[in-house]
């Protein structure tokens, strides 16, 4: 596996630094990747600047093409990739005597996947919101970030490095602050700006330390230098020590910030106060994926630690089961898919941890599409009814004319979401199911059995917000943003334009057929091959032990299971939600106090509010009236005061008479005199 | 040049000088008027110039009776600027009591 980087020495590495920079095998070129997006950010940042002209199609144009560009070079890179590795130095960055981190890039099959989906999903959000977000003063504002966020997300997934990749990571939550603050006149904005921020900043924590850790202990932060180092103790069989053991847990922490995991999941859905296209890409497709992606790429590390992989799942799974409860409750669209995110995360950290690289993987790339066309979906609906997304306020959009291809969009998009066979979702949610049944561990096959809820619950969810908003008699009231005539008859809908149909259109397909690359199962397939042929690889315990009876193996029953599930809880949605509606609200009344609950999302903002911020705060009040105020304050107006007071003591001499003052040098003068005849 | 003076006529010249000294600081420190201050300050300032003559003639050297002249030519050009001083001073409160200016103070 690691025979290409097999003759990575350190020496080797530094005496031949000079020849390394100059073309090296596959994907010598991949530095386009994130050149292009950055000219793109520079020439956006500059077009946001001019004081006229902050507002010109040419902003969006040049993002697209930046973006576009980098995606026609990831294709390339992946076609020409194939199962091999790369590796090209960009420049010499970080090098002192005993750390080495250049501006290099690390290209596998999983880097070159990745890549496909950020550039990819961010070409088609750029395309999407060159139509969304024309009329926003912040215009090319808008288009200079989503840029810098592709830049910082290129390099996060193509680093060779865990510094450079923390400084794409660092990189991506800047610009996901800036992008959910950026209607930076509404105070939801900035509070959800910050907290995306702060709560990132606990996971981010976690990294940085494990980060350390890993140069401690390995003596680098290069990837394949740790990876050898692994493949060594492995093939040696050296135990493996705590400390290692640990730095799994701390990689977890940050994972677990950036990709929106419990605890640290709550920055998620405030993250939607965001324009549309941002959440679409930055919170469902690719940042919150980084996580997922962290995992996946260390994950012979993460093999390292008995207890890793396993907390990793039961993390996943609960945030998936817990998360789908609140998205179940909701009315607000757009947090109905950020809960549906989080909990389709915990889908894929419940894949890497039972040992479904693949599956995880695979589910990080499908869900892209179906979640991208879902959020884009709900910001057409948002745009076209004036910020209207409360789903019990639209009824019928099917029926509205101008809003076919939205909704079969969205449709398709609901079905991969929902699991409904032969589209993405299913192919991918199939693979984590089934290996949480197959692969030993704590409490695993609890895992999948918790998972198949979930995936029913999602269905649910799914069609609740579908049958809602698309289907049934027509009936509008136009949101906030509608400053027009106040009487709802006079509001006609605002139909998308091209942009946005095409790029429905096209995400609509990846949701259908995405799924189609995974044909095959974990070692078969198109995707499992690439997934196999990275540092991801597992082969997984699935091939041991199971008989191929159709029963006593999961990977054949659980497409079966799930279809069914996925298929009742549609079933369940279409009744309440479409044919009865009103058997939802006595459904609702029946359960009052548990929807209530849910409807507060269990109430973790109050108990986070109430354990950790309150608590801070009476202790930064106490700080601050002890610490600075009669402290530090305190020695500040002391040593004012003793000039002051020294002042006050002989100011008195100084009175104003001639006399005195002759007599003040006189008595001077015969002290002086005294002391020299004394001393003589 | 003239013969040194001996240890006996200096010690009259420096009493004189001590006495000329003593007399100009106890009209300073007990007199108000500008005008008379300002003399007992010049008093002052001639004792040191005779004690300094005196020392001068006493070692047999001419540069104290050079810098007598440098002294008295100082003293008169401070003299005037002190006199005029005086008459400004005057001329704000029409009166030379030195009391009058005590409110310059810390």
């Amino acid at each position: 596996m690691m025979n290409l980087l097999a003759q990575f020495d350190l020496n080797q590495v530094l005496s031949l630094a000079s020849e390394e920079t100059a073309t090296r095998g596959i994907g010598s070129w991949a530095g386009w990747i994130p050149l292009f997006p950055l000219i793109a950010a520079i020439a956006c940042g500059v077009l946001a600047y001019r004081p006229s002209g902050a507002k010109t199609k040419r902003a969006g144009v040049i993002c697209i093409a930046g973006l576009g560009f980098a995606f026609v070079v990831s294709v390339i890179l992946a076609l020409n990739i194939g199962h091999g590795q790369g590796h090209v130095t960009l420049f010499e960055w970080i090098r002192t005597d005993h750390l080495k981190a250049d501006f290099a890039f690390f290209l596998d099959p999983l880097t070159s996947i990745m890549l496909i989906v950020v550039t990819g999903i961010g070409t088609l959000v750029a395309v999407y919101a060159s139509e969304y977000m024309w009329g926003d003063r912040g215009y090319a504002r808008f288009f200079a970030f989503v840029s810098l966020f592709i830049v910082a997300m290129t390099c996060l997934v193509l680093a060779d490095n865990l510094i450079l990749m923390y400084l794409g990571w660092e990189g991506v939550g800047l610009c996901s602050y800036l992008l959910i603050g950026f209607y930076y006149e509404k105070p939801a904005a900035v509070a959800a700006a910050k907290k995306a921020f702060i709560v990132n900043r606990i996971g981010d924590l976690g990294f940085a330390l494990g980060i350390m850790l890993t140069y401690l202990q390995f003596g680098s932060v290069e990837f394949a230098v740790i990876f050898k180092q692994i493949e060594a103790w492995q093939a040696s069989g050296t135990e493996i020590s705590i400390a290692i053991q640990t730095i799994p847990f701390l990689l977890m922490l940050g994972a677990f910030g950036k990709s929106a995991q419990l605890p640290l999941y709550v920055w998620l859905p405030d993250a939607m106060e965001g324009p549309t296209p941002v959440s679409a890409l930055i919170h469902a497709a690719t940042m919150v994926t980084a996580g997922v992606y962290l995992i996946a790429r260390m994950l012979p590390l993460f093999l390292l630690s008995p207890y890793a992989l396993p907390t990793v799942a039961w993390v996943g799974c609960i945030t998936a089961l817990f998360s789908a409860t609140i998205g179940m409750a909701q009315y607000d669209i757009k947090r109905i898919f950020a809960y549906s995110t989080v909990s389709q995360l915990g889908y894929m950290f419940m894949g890497l941890g039972v040992l479904s690289s693949v599956g995880g993987t695979f589910h990080l790339f499908t869900h892209a599409f179906f979640k991208a066309a879902l959020f884009l979906g709900s910001g057409a609906v948002m745009h076209g009814f004036a910020g209207q997304l409360d789903l019990r306020k639209l009824s019928g959009l099917w029926h509205v004319p101008g809003w076919q291809i939205v909704t079969a969009s969205m449709f398709v998009a609901c079905l991969a979401l929902a699991g409904f066979p032969l589209t993405a979702g299913f192919f991918s949610k199939d693979m984590i199911l089934a290996q949480a049944f197959v692969t030993p561990g704590p409490g695993f096959e609890w895992l999948g059995w918790i998972g198949l809820i979930t995936a029913g619950m999602t269905a649910y969810y799914t069609f609740r917000v579908f049958f809602r908003v698309f289907m049934g008699p027509v009936s509008f009231k136009p949101g906030d943003d509608h400053h027009g005539v106040h009487d709802d008859h006079h509001f006609h809908p605002h139909a998308p334009g091209p942009a946005i149909n095409f790029v429905l259109i096209v995400l609509g397909l990846g949701a259908i057929f995405a799924g189609w690359l995974g044909v095959g199962g974990e070692s078969h397939g198109w995707f499992g091959g690439m997934v196999h042929a990275s540092s991801a690889n597992y082969e997984a315990a699935h091939e041991a032990a199971h008989e191929t009876g159709f029963f006593s193996n999961p990977h054949q029953w659980m497409m079966l299971a799930s279809s069914i599930i996925g298929i009742v809880g549609i079933g369940i949605a279409a009744y309440l939600h479409l044919l009865n509606r009103p058997a939802a609200e006595r459904w609702r009344q029946a359960i009052l106090p548990v929807a209530r609950l849910a409807e507060h999302k269990w109430c973790v903002d109050e108990g986070y509010d109430l354990l950790i911020r309150r608590p801070l705060r009476a202790v930064g009040h106490i700080c601050y009236s002890l610490g600075d105020t009669l402290i530090i304050n305190g020695l500040v107006a002391l040593a004012g005061w003793i000039p002051r007071l020294i002042g006050a003591a002989v100011r008195p001499l100084q009175n104003g008479r001639l006399q005195g003052y002759g007599l003040g040098m006189a008595g001077g003068a015969a002290m002086l005199l005294i002391i020299v005849w004394w001393m003589l | 040049m003239t013969a040194p003076l001996s240890m006996l006529a200096l010690n009259h010249y420096l009493l004189v000088s001590g006495v000329l000294f003593v007399i100009g600081l106890i009209g300073f420190l007990t007199r108000r008027n500008l005008i008379i201050m300002f003399l007992c300050t010049e008093l002052m300032f001639q004792a040191a110039a005779i004690a300094m003559i005196a020392f001068g003639a006493y070692y047999g050297n001419a540069q104290g009776q050079v810098f007598l002249i440098f002294i008295l030519t100082i003293a008169a050009a401070e003299a005037a600027l002190a006199l005029a001083l005086v008459v400004a001073l005057y001329r704000r409160r029409s009166t030379l009591d030195a009391e009058s200016w005590s409110e310059l103070q810390g």
